[in-house]
């Protein structure tokens, strides 16, 4: 190349200085690398020189992008979007490092900054191009995303022929054309059944939307109005915030711009490493969640038909300098179920729950990832190392996973002191109410109930976590109007209620969860399925609370509420209170009634008048139950937020009801049975090494139900020091060995087995 | 910088405190001698002398005994072992593992399936608090779940000597 066509192609270039973008990602991961500060930036010149000039900055950036949320969110008509606000925009560098973000799904600014940092990998400045006025949209999991519901738009920011950043947005739109109708579908076992993937494609050129994009778009996904009404509103966040990135360089010039986005990230990182040393203590912290995945009866391929339980083991160390380890060694396999995370979605995952507790303000921005590392084992759940694997509904263990930091996390709080800080964990988000058909405007349509957006929080050291109020995904939880609900979904409601007994218990209980009855109005052609956990609780409780209950289902097909509607007779209404006692079994007759702990379904048809109960999960408990005090154990049971029996049996309360048919807890009488409870508790008590020897035992025979051996056998295969260390606390015999061959179940996909290459 | 006063600090651990004052603390930046007033609280609450390093979780203190040892104890004055060890191997457990023992708890179709999972409760094998709930998998190591490195939070980050005894 002679030097004029060098400086031709220098002149052709995007980045600052005649740079490629591929350039400049490069020399921001070197110089991040070697310096430990991002950018270099050992200090911050623009920051300390004119302080209120760069707070300027900031607060115009940060309030220009919640305000393009709050206004884009209104061109919706979906109301995941419209009255959830499942939408987030996010401000990035040239390179895709994110700047400033809005409110909302946070988790976002991760993955439009990896789909970024993919288009610029891949030479997207040469073919397709990136040029002024281009839209790009990305759905791809394994490019940077967590479901393919979650559609990305994303436009670059030219000033004067130079990029100077990009704008991100992204809405949890309501289908992608999946093997079933609903966004997060539980059908799909693989990629290709996981709906419309949309791959860093260029769908614009001078603002506006390409026809071809248009018409394909629309036609591969169930509900196009939605579809497009929802890019309508990304398109329209997204030109609202170039126009004000630009308005910003005009006023303060480009330089200052560029000095600041590498600052603010800078500042995010110091920021983050701050908040480390006031809030924690250097030391290692383990935990541990699980969540079922029960697929044997499903109506899935043969392969995917296994009764299986996803395993997130965490080890956090909080390093001395600082800096935030997370490492997940000893997670199992990934699956054939739609369950599957990326590594992206499980690093983005974990800031927005970061957001909500070590970084409590808005400085989210990639700073602290550069202050933060992660170790997620190749070939797990979390970092798949097969480009079939199906992603729609990665939040079923997300949410799970991320539980026990919040118990790490609390360790730490609860040792310093900052007792405000503590939260035992969050709820499993489920159920998602989710399905489709032709509606009750007789159109063909798709349906995912947002209820989920409201689930019992964590119980805290100070009080009781708060009932139904909002979802470790969304920071701005909210359950939504049931008559918008009734607008979008064939469903009217029979009730909608508190759920009792199912916050975990403690001296301070988790949020009570809450449920709703809906029966089918007005659809044709219709199916829904349900989309929980059920076998299993998907936490623990914190330092002698008890975790949330579990899930279970209930639907009724075949009903005559139609003519006991007609008749005016009584029926089913309010919460299924108590599910050991089911009252709406006897004000309806049914062809079938379902009542059971498979909480996962696929597609089943329902008639006009079936029911569905959809039950929104608690959240885990704080603290001995029997030091929860007898005024507040009076309050749940008046509040209809726990059954009388345990009041007795958990608490050790003695309950009766006065005159007012109001519960009553006699606290001297109460003190006098928990004694006697405590009695029981030492008398029924093994000392751990006893009992350790009798689970010793049954681990040598290997008496345990398939599913839990699949389990460890997936953890082991991936992890030779999970294995060991398992082995060693059970002080196992050497040749003592697991493994999914022996299991009599379809190992399909099984390519990484270390335990087999060590022989 | 927020600053509160000991009564408040009280309050806070006895969960008494005002829903504002304590929607106040979250919101704030946090106050740096939180730790100072909260050690000085737990140990004037506990019936013992040993200093205690740091808190361990709800009744529990990784405390400095005379002959130099760190040991895990509890407020009733029981002690589990030494803080390097994990003080789960040394309480009472009861194990929640067949439908029986789950519905105690929950409604049966509000309850884990002890097929797919079990509750284990730890207790103190003195004054019987029930310390920690895990529920995990049948078969699954007890977990050490809090292994702070004592010597840096002082040393480095405090910026301060250890606790000796007195």
């Amino acid at each position: 190349m002679t030097i004029t066509e060098k400086t031709i192609q220098s002149q052709k270039n995007i980045g600052w200085h005649g740079k490629t973008l591929k350039q400049m990602r490069k020399e921001i991961d070197e110089i991040s690398r070697e310096t430990g500060h991002y950018a270099g930036l050992k200090t911050l010149p623009l920051k300390e020189s004119y302080p209120i000039r760069y707070e300027k900055i900031f607060s115009k950036l940060r309030g220009g992008v919640v305000h393009a949320r709050e206004t884009a969110k209104r061109v919706a008509a979906s109301p995941i979007v419209e009255q959830e606000g499942e939408l987030c925009f996010t401000l990035y560098t040239p390179e895709g490092d994110s700047i400033v973000t809005s409110t909302g799904i946070i988790i976002h600014v991760g993955t439009m900054g990896a789909a970024i940092k993919y288009m610029i990998k891949n030479d997207y400045e040469e073919n397709p191009g990136i040029e002024d006025g281009d839209i790009f949209c990305n759905n791809d999991c394994q490019i940077g995303n967590v479901h393919p519901c979650d559609v990305h738009t994303i436009v670059p920011i030219f000033y004067e022929g130079e990029l100077i950043g990009w704008v991100g947005g992204v809405t949890h739109v309501i289908d992608v054309g999946a093997t079933a109708p609903g966004s997060m579908t539980v059908g799909p076992v693989s990629r290709y059944d996981d709906g419309y993937q949309v791959a860093c494609r260029k769908i614009g050129k001078n603002d506006t939307l390409l026809k071809d994009w248009l018409i394909e778009s629309q036609r591969s996904v169930r509900t196009t109005k939605y579809w497009l009404l929802d890019e309508r509103t990304r398109v329209a966040g997204c030109h609202m915030i170039r126009d004000l990135v630009l308005d910003i360089v005009k006023e303060e010039g480009v330089d200052t711009y560029k000095q600041f986005i590498r600052e603010v990230i800078e500042d995010g990182r110091r920021g983050f490493v701050n908040q480390v040393k006031t809030l924690l203590i250097p030391g290692k912290y383990r935990q541990v969640s699980f969540v079922d995945v029960p697929y044997k009866n499903l109506d899935v391929p043969p392969y995917a038909r296994v009764n299986t339980i996803m395993h997130a083991p965490t080890e956090l160390t909080v390093h001395k300098d600082g800096k935030f380890q997370i490492d997940f060694e000893g997670v199992n396999r990934w699956g054939w179920h739609s369950y599957n995370a990326t590594p992206v979605s499980i690093t983005s995952g974990i800031w927005v729950m970061m957001s909500q507790t070590l970084i409590p303000n808005d400085r989210v921005n990639d700073g602290a990832y550069y202050a933060s590392q992660f170790d997620l084992p190749d070939g797990s759940w979390l970092n798949p190392d097969d480009i079939r694997t199906a992603h729609s509904y990665a939040w079923h263990f997300l949410v799970s996973a991320w539980s026990p930091l919040w118990r790490a996390l609390s360790r730490n709080y609860f040792a310093r002191g900052y007792l405000e800080e503590v939260n035992a964990g969050n709820a499993n988000t489920s159920n998602w109410l989710q399905g489709g058909g032709y509606n009750q405007f007789n159109e063909n349509h798709a349906v995912n109930s947002f209820e989920s957006a409201a689930e019992g929080v964590g119980a805290s050291a100070v009080r009781d976590g708060i009932n139904h109020a909002a979802a470790i995904w969304n920071p701005e939880g909210d359950m939504g109007d049931m008559e918008i609900w009734e607008l979008a979904e064939p469903l009217l409601y029979l009730g909608r209620s508190i759920k009792p007994n199912t916050a975990g218990y403690g001296k301070y209980r988790g949020g009570s969860g809450y449920e709703t009855l809906r029966m089918v109005y007005g659809a044709k052609d219709w199916t829904m399925f349900f989309m929980g956990n059920g076998f299993m609780s998907s936490d623990c409780g914190l330092m002698g609370g008890y975790p949330a209950a579990s899930g279970y289902r209930f639907e009724a097909h075949g009903t005559n509420l139609k003519e006991r509607i007609e008749k005016r007779l009584p029926i089913p209404t309010g919460g299924d209170s108590d599910p050991d006692n089911p009252e709406y079994d006897t004000l309806m007759e049914a062809k079938e009634i379902i009542r059971d702990k498979q909480s996962i379904t696929t597609e089943t048809i329902f008639e006009n008048y079936d029911l569905y109960l959809n039950y929104l999960r608690g959240g885990p408990g704080f603290g001995d139950p029997l030091e929860r005090k007898p005024k507040m154990i009076e309050d749940d049971l008046n509040e209809g937020l726990l059954l009388p029996r345990y009041a007795e049996s958990v608490y050790g309360a003695v309950v009766s009801k006065n005159e007012k048919g109001k519960y009553i807890v006699d606290e001297k009488a109460t003190e006098k049975r928990r004694k006697k409870m405590r009695k029981e508790r030492l008398k029924r008590g093994v000392p751990v090494k006893e009992w350790m020897e009798q689970e010793r035992q049954k681990i040598l025979n290997k008496e345990a139900a398939v599913q839990v051996r699949h389990m460890y056998a997936g953890s082991f295969a991936l992890s030779e020091k999970f294995a060991n260390e398992f082995k060693q606390f059970w002080n196992l015999p050497t040749e003592w060995h697991l493994s999914e061959d022996e299991l009599g179940v379809p190992t399909f996909g099984a390519k990484i087995n270390h335990q087999k290459k060590t022989g | 910088m927020a600053q509160y006063d000991r009564k408040t600090i009280e309050e806070l651990i006895d969960g008494t405190i005002d829903f504002y004052k304590l929607k106040e603390m979250l919101s704030n930046f946090k106050d740096t001698d939180r730790f100072d007033k909260y050690i000085s609280i737990l140990q004037e609450r506990v019936p013992w002398d040993d200093p205690i390093l740091l808190p361990a979780g709800l009744h529990l203190y990784i405390v400095l005994k005379p002959d130099g040892k760190r040991v895990v104890k509890c407020d009733c004055g029981h002690e589990f072992c030494e803080a390097s060890d994990n003080w789960k191997l040394h309480a009472l457990i009861h194990v929640r593992d067949t439908e029986e023992k789950m519905v105690e708890l929950y409604p049966k179709l509000l309850a884990p399936d002890p097929e797919w999972q079990v509750i284990r409760e730890y207790y103190c094998p003195n004054c019987a608090s029930q310390l920690e709930v895990e529920a995990v998998t049948p078969w699954y190591p007890i977990l050490k779940d809090f292994e702070p490195d004592i010597d840096a939070f002082y040393n480095e980050w405090l910026k301060r000597p250890i606790p000796q005894v007195k």
